[in-house]
């Protein structure tokens, strides 16, 4: 983690601040107390940055390429194949949600947009922008996260950075995550190349996490059962190209859900996509908040399934593949490509009837009565 | 026809338009409040929302609709006007409560569905002696609206209509005397109906038996939430609150006698029309627009001159292109690929 960020080491900018107490004997994360909050200091690149690095990141986040902490990370030299690369912002509120927080997130999503690229996320930076006021248990708890998540899925958080900003111009916190991996081959060929006949395989149902975050936005007044989907899906993909089969191409349904990724690819191809509704699982608690709020799972943005197009003989080895994966155990095909008309997702209902599959336009609003 | 937005929605929705025998064609009424909300009103809070001390509170649907100008509350907000996306009105005196030195107004729009929850709203306000709170209230009433398009007796473009499904959660309110009188002076029976499809469903069944017998009477499919005598309890809340206004431009249809509420003078220190006096607007319709004859049932969406090419649920022109409960967004979001000769 870069402390100084260009700048030479400053006064803390409220004086009085005591900084945090780092466990050296063993070097392991310390505790505390809950009391402990963000202030401009810690964004100051100063004394106060340095000691919220040491007690909070790089003790959770360690590893040799961090341990350096010069400005910049070298990678050692992987495999002899093409590098992948990929960058997120997260943004979400509340921090805290049941099936994870902004951490998880935070890292899931970004190991997840380099293996829909085909690619193993083995590295990845890590930018933090904290509002002024922000508990720092809440911030060890986040990156505690963080580090969980990165150990599940193998990789280095390599580099980093820390800023602060004045109370009331952030969110709390907002966290910059880019990941560096290497292409698994072959590598995919991507959503241009669908073709009518293709299938759509979808990894799981639709709709948890959306759901989730809407529900808990609503406030007290509305309880659920409900939790996220937040995964990591680079074993699964591995586990999908593994079988060889003829994937045209990955994309995980976060923003905007699985109805924003298939009008992409259609746009992309210049193809059309019919889907079968009674295909498509959606868990009875999400379907129950769609119906109260009019909302439709197919916008809601999912953080740990995948859609895979796929040539119509690769279905077989796929699912087999998904299946026996925990991520994708509730894998099944829901729609194929078609010729015309182009550019449109049709779905067929539960009733035997069609309806479109639109692009919305911004988020979803509920319904007045 | 089904008069509500909801049921258009939902017959879209799940494609059942499509599974309908031939010889069964389907209208759809004016029954989504955003839809039928004059745009002089969105244009009314706009200017509100000019100043800096006022919070406009309102529900989701009506944050896209643009007003003469273009300015929607969404565009007004991210000027910098302060709009607050709320599900329930309760919500906005925990917010008038939070900030006593801020005026919050409730952007109030709905049938009868919602129309008591904003009269508990203002009853609650009285009670907890909240001045900084008050509504500027939109609400309209479902049987004008129904009248004036049964009633177009002499108007050779009038649809001519074999029966109506009635809304579900408006006659959760109302119950359904109102409409024993459509059916004496209109001679079209009316089936009250919930919004799954199934009830669409056994709805339409119902009125075709209607029509085969020749005997158009009020019926009750949505039983299991919907009673005869309605909910008497929010029948008085709203007369205690409100007062119909001798008259309301609606959206589409014209203005119509006796179709809307206001804000009884006893409780006019919570009247936001009273309290920032509101001047009103007269905004004429878009032309070139045919959501006046969509929303009669007279025309499809798809024989308006503007659908789908300058008018679009991105950028709405007429009325039934603002909320996907009406006719013509619900066209455009589920049925534009089926093309020109699907009603």
């Amino acid at each position: 983690m870069n402390s100084q960020d260009g700048s030479s080491e400053r006064q803390s900018l409220d004086g009085g601040n005591k900084g945090i107490a780092l466990d050296s004997v063993n070097d392991r994360p310390a505790r505390h107390s809950g009391t402990e909050r963000i202030t401009l200091a810690h964004g100051s690149g100063g004394r106060a940055t340095a000691e919220l690095i040491a007690a909070v990141f790089r003790p959770r986040f360690t590893n040799p390429c961090l341990d350096r902490l010069e400005d910049g990370a070298c990678l050692p030299r992987g495999a002899a194949t093409d590098t992948v690369i990929a960058t997120d912002s997260h943004v979400v509120s509340p921090l805290f949600f049941p099936g994870g927080d902004i951490g998880t997130l935070a890292v899931n999503g970004t190991v997840n947009d380099v293996a829909m690229a085909g690619g193993r996320c083995r590295y990845m930076s890590a930018a933090f922008i904290i509002e002024e006021g922000f508990a720092i248990s809440a911030l060890c708890r986040i990156v505690d996260s963080m580090a969980d998540a990165a150990r599940k899925a193998g990789v280095l958080i390599v580099a980093g950075d820390t800023k602060v900003v004045e109370r009331g111009k952030g969110d709390g916190l907002f966290i910059c995550t880019t990941g560096v991996g290497e292409v698994l081959t072959p590598n995919l060929p991507g959503c241009q190349f669908l073709q009518a006949g293709d299938r759509i395989i979808l990894s799981g149902d639709i709709g948890r996490h959306g759901a989730t975050i809407t529900a808990l936005r609503q406030g007290p007044a509305l309880v659920t059962d409900l939790a996220s989907d937040c995964a990591p899906l680079a074993s699964l993909v591995e586990a999908m190209l593994a079988t060889g089969a003829a994937i045209r191409c990955l994309r995980d349904p976060t923003r905007g859900g699985v109805a924003a990724v298939l009008n992409e690819w259609c746009d992309q191809a210049g193809v059309g996509i019919r889907l079968d509704e009674t295909a498509v699982p959606v868990a009875a608690n999400v379907a129950a908040l769609c119906d109260l709020l009019g909302l439709d799972p197919w916008y809601l943005a999912c953080e740990g399934r995948l859609l895979c197009a796929c040539d119509a003989t690769a279905v077989p080895d796929l699912l087999a593949a998904m299946r026996g994966h925990t991520e994708g155990r509730d894998a099944c095909v829901i729609g194929e490509v078609i010729a015309a008309p182009a550019g449109l997702v049709q779905v067929t209902t539960a009733y035997g009837g069609r309806r479109l599959l639109d692009w919305r336009w911004s988020d979803p609003l509920p319904r007045i009565c | 026809m089904e008069f509500c937005g909801g049921h258009t929605h939902a017959l879209c929705r799940f494609g059942l338009l499509d599974r309908l025998p031939v010889g069964i064609r389907l209208l759809h009424g004016p029954g989504c409040p955003v839809c039928v909300l004059p745009r002089a009103r969105i244009d009314m809070a706009v200017r509100l929302l000019r100043d800096p001390n006022i919070t406009l509170c309102t529900y989701g649907d009506l944050l896209r609709v643009p007003g003469s100008s273009g300015a929607s509350l969404l565009t007004s907000k991210a000027a910098g006007g302060a709009v607050n996306l709320i599900y329930s009105p309760a919500e906005v005196l925990a917010l008038a409560q939070a900030e006593p030195g801020r005026q919050f107004v409730f952007f109030a729009i709905g049938f009868e569905t919602t129309t008591p929850a904003t009269a508990l709203l203002i009853r609650e306000a009285q009670r907890r002696e909240l001045h900084n709170l008050t509504v500027f209230c939109n609400h309209v009433l479902t049987l004008p609206a129904m009248h004036a398009i049964l009633d177009s007796t002499g108007d050779p473009a009038a649809a001519r209509l074999d029966g109506l499904i009635g809304p579900g959660h408006v006659s959760l309110i109302t119950g359904l005397a109102g409409y024993d009188r459509l059916v004496q002076t209109c001679g079209v029976g009316v089936v009250v109906t919930g919004f799954e499809p199934l009830d669409l469903l056994q709805a339409i069944l119902l009125l075709v038996r209607q029509v085969n017998a020749g005997r158009p009477r009020v019926e009750n499919q949505y039983r299991r939430a919907v009673t005869t005598k309605g909910n008497a309890i929010a029948r008085q809340l709203i007369e205690e609150t409100f007062v119909l206004r001798p008259e309301f431009a609606w959206r589409g249809l014209g203005t119509l006698p006796e179709s809307a509420w206001r804000i009884r003078d006893s409780l006019a220190s919570f009247d936001a029309e009273q309290r920032f006096a509101m001047a009103p607007f007269t905004t004429p319709e878009p032309r070139g627009c045919a959501c006046p004859d969509v929303l009669r049932g007279r025309s499809r969406p798809e024989d308006c001159p503007l659908y789908a090419s300058v008018c679009t649920p991105e950028r709405p022109i007429g009325a039934c292109m603002v909320s996907p409960e009406g006719a013509c967004a619900a066209h455009y979001l589920y049925r534009r690929h089926l093309g020109e000769n699907h009603a």
